[in-house]
């Protein structure tokens, strides 16, 4: 039996392929429906579900009941497969839970710790998503390896690279979070909904009747239940026995001066406000955080605006590392708007960004992301 | 798509036999065996019939054998029932035979003994049971899968309550000696149980020779029906009830019996004391030309448990440099269907705890795979079973690092 499907804004796609495509299927709306898509591109479906970090690992972080719309809950592996049974085609859970935890998680936790503010999906899509799913894809006998990241993929016929864009639907762009791909990586990867909005992608969802097309989206990080990263930092470190430092520790002016206490560097980030828990003439917000010395630095908000930063561990995707300083716009974490600087390659793999204006809250732990119009060039870690 | 069935162990299907003898008892039989009419009195006979003849298969009395919904509940009944003080009438009380002195007088510091082998069913009841005091020992196991006797009269101590040990495991099949265990218990003078789920039908069983005063069958993994199970309850043994309600088998495990599925369940049973010898015959051939012919065609493989005593139809190999997940998946899409490890509640694959308590490291308990043959498995799935898993194997090999990484070390 098979599900007939038809979509009348069935985007153009320039390649056709009969082979077998392997679906990254989170039980989402987004990577349900590029399952639908492919499949009525007359593609054979495979649909993968990561197994990624068990959720009753730790219980204090449950609350009542059990967990909703998160990933890796039964939930949503339900879902995934319910799309799958809908569709009619195979699917599987796949087990990366010790992965996940060893590339992922410890060190969201440690970066947490050192006083960084970390991106855990960048690491999950360079380690996990687009190394392990993709070699999984590729043994089962699959293509390509197809996710509902919003984004796109061209190749250069000039250069024979794979090139990185930005999605079509800026608003849902997470070009942002695929920085760190390799040109295999992006030559086994698909981005079905990389042309279409967020709207569109419901829209298909409806017509063909997905039973997630209504799910609300998740934006929270999949393995932290209640969005709560400090109670999940206490609980994990708990667990792990991994000490949280002293714990307790001072609140300092610039100029070294002790305004007051804290509870632990894990609960600030740079350009915080909130939480600081004291009065002051003018508002105050952390300006950096040294963790040996567990302290947080506080200051005006014109403090926080800097013009240059050191990215490290570049990763080059749409070009060759260029040979002389060039122009780009630069995004500093996921809601900045991209801002004109100089980007200056360096050895070792580092970089220089010299903004055009100062940029607030340069946070230690995201990524600086250098794009030309919507092509990814490269990007690198904020030390 | 062809495809072909090698994972018996973990279901079979249900025999058109069994099936037939079934199908009366949904609608035209449908009385309550619990019933005095005669609608009643029909389901009833059909009830102790499918009893006597699950006694027959394991040697046992039709008295001593009490139905549950599976080997789970089986299971949990021995275990928990053993441990749980015996304040309510027994089956067996009204016989007139005596308990085992060990219970009545151990009022406290009960200790069970079992293995690392074990089952989920006994191995996660074992662990409730600590949870609420009572010591267990899990005996561990050599190489090939067997329990050490020596380690066991070492365990065994004056509170030592019940010795649970299953007889075939799930997934290597390696057969333990329960002959012996048995006589061990005894001497102990300790209730000896066993998970004989992986064995019923396929080796055979009986319960005086074997020593046991337990003894679990699951009806799916011999050719009946999923939900149904059976308990042998030696006369004597002092078990307490699990589940509070009707006079339903005896009031030992009341619920209105699921007459269709115990019908099922003897049925099933008749057929296999009849065709066991030449079942395992048959199916031990297939599974060794499976076995050599793996072996010959896909370069380092290995098998796991191999000089053990197994069951007839199981063999678990390893194949070095794959993510058995993965070969799994691969070999599921060219319609091959086998296992590894076990499942966990969302689908994903969990490492073998009984791989690695073999002593398998994690990567090459990652790396096995497991096939059980059935009854009707053919020499043509054999075959077809040769011909895609060793290519499926070198397909992962080619992409795998961990592979290449072996290579580069040779």
């Amino acid at each position: 039996m098979t599900t007939s499907i038809q979509f009348d804004i069935l985007p153009e796609r320039a390649e056709t392929h009969h082979g077998l495509i392997a679906v990254a299927m989170s039980g989402g709306v987004d990577s349900s429906t590029v399952a639908a898509l492919l499949q009525q591109q007359g593609r054979t479906v495979v649909g993968l579900t990561m197994q990624l970090w068990n959720q009753r690992r730790l219980p204090e972080l449950l609350g009542d009941g059990p967990a909703q719309h998160r990933c890796c809950s039964l939930d949503d592996v339900y879902d995934a497969k319910a799309v799958a049974q809908h569709l009619n085609f195979p699917h599987y859970v796949v087990n990366f839970e010790e992965h996940f935890e060893a590339r992922v998680v410890r060190p969201f936790v440690d970066q947490y710790l050192a006083g960084r503010t970390p991106i855990a999906c960048t690491n999950c899509n360079a380690d996990v998503k687009f190394e392990l799913l993709l070699r999984m894809a590729r043994q089962i006998g699959a293509e390509l390896l197809a996710t509902g990241h919003y984004a796109r993929i061209r190749e250069n016929g000039d250069t024979g690279r794979r090139e990185l864009l930005r999605a079509r639907d800026e608003s849902k762009d997470q070009s942002y979070f695929l920085w760190g791909l390799s040109q295999e990586q992006l030559s086994g990867s698909d981005f079905p909904l990389g042309e279409l909005t967020k709207e569109e992608v419901r829209a298909l969802a409806r017509r063909v009747k997905l039973p997630v097309a209504e799910k609300p989206e998740s934006m929270e990080l999949c393995f932290v239940p209640n969005g709560n990263y400090v109670q999940f930092i206490q609980a994990y470190s708990q667990e792990r026995s991994i000490s949280l430092q002293n714990g307790r520790g001072e609140i300092v002016s610039e100029s070294g001066e002790v305004i007051g206490r804290h509870n632990g560097v894990h609960n600030f980030t740079i350009g915080q406000r909130k939480g600081l828990g004291f009065a002051a003439g003018k508002p105050l917000y952390v300006l950096s955080i040294d963790s040996e010395k567990n302290r947080v630095v506080v200051g005006e908000d014109d403090v926080l605006r800097k013009t240059e930063c050191e990215v490290e561990g570049v990763n080059w995707i749409s070009c060759e590392k260029p040979s002389a300083p060039f122009r780009a716009f630069v995004k500093i974490r996921h809601k900045h708007e991209p801002a004109p600087a100089m980007i200056e390659p360096m050895d070792a793999g580092s970089a220089r960004v010299t903004f055009d204006t100062p940029q607030r809250a340069i946070t230690p732990g995201q990524a600086a992301v250098f794009y030309h119009g919507d092509i990814v060039l490269g990007g690198g870690w904020i030390p | 798509m062809n495809r072909v069935y090698l994972d018996f162990n973990a279901t079979t299907p249900v025999e058109p036999e069994v099936l037939d003898a079934m199908l009366p008892y949904f609608s035209a039989e449908f009385g309550n065996a619990a019933s005095i009419h005669t609608f009643g009195q029909k389901s009833r006979a059909a009830v102790e019939t499918a009893r006597e003849k699950v006694a027959a298969l394991i040697g046992a009395r039709p008295q001593e054998i009490v139905f549950t919904s599976g080997g789970t509940e089986s299971d949990n009944h021995a275990i928990f029932g053993i441990v749980a003080q015996p304040l309510l009438p027994t089956l067996s009380e009204a016989e007139g035979s005596s308990p085992k002195g060990a219970v009545r007088s151990r009022q406290i510091g009960r200790h069970i003994i079992t293995s690392v082998i074990e089952h989920e069913a006994v191995l996660n009841a074992c662990q409730a049971l600590e949870k609420e005091g009572i010591r267990v020992t899990y005996l561990r196991t050599d190489r090939e899968g067997q329990i050490e006797l020596e380690e066991l009269h070492r365990a065994i101590r004056p509170e030592t309550i019940l010795i649970t040990i299953m007889h075939a495991n799930n997934e290597l099949g390696s057969v333990q000696p329960l002959e012996e265990i048995g006589r061990i218990a005894a001497e102990a003078d300790v209730y000896f149980h066993t998970d004989a789920v992986q064995s019923a039908g396929k080796i055979p069983i009986n319960v005086d020779a074997l020593g046991v005063d337990l003894l679990s069958i699951s009806g799916h993994k011999l050719y009946a029906p999923k939900g149904i199970g059976a308990l042998y309850i030696r006369g004597g043994t002092r078990l307490r009830q699990l589940l509070y309600g009707g006079h339903h088998q005896r009031g030992f495990r009341p619920g209105t019996e699921n007459v269709a599925a115990i019908v099922g369940l003897g049925k099933a049973a008749e057929i296999a004391r009849k065709s066991l010898a030449e079942d395992a015959r048959r199916v031990s051939t297939f599974r060794d030309n499976l076995q050599q012919g793996l072996l010959q065609r896909v370069p380092q493989s290995r098998v796991n448990g191999a000089a053990a005593p197994r069951t007839p139809n199981t063999t678990n190999l390893v194949f070095p440099g794959v993510e058995g997940e993965a070969l799994l998946i691969a070999l599921d899409l060219k319609g091959l269907a086998c296992s590894t490890g076990a499942a966990c509640s969302s689908g994903a694959v969990q490492p073998s705890h009984v791989l690695t308590a073999i002593g398998l490291p994690p990567e090459e308990a990652r790396a096995s795979l497991r096939f059980s043959l059935g009854r009707h498995t053919t020499s043509a799935d054999i075959d077809f079973a040769l011909n895609v898993v060793p290519a499926a194997v070198a397909q992962l090999r080619e992409l795998s690092p961990t592979y290449r990484k072996m290579a580069e070390a040779r």
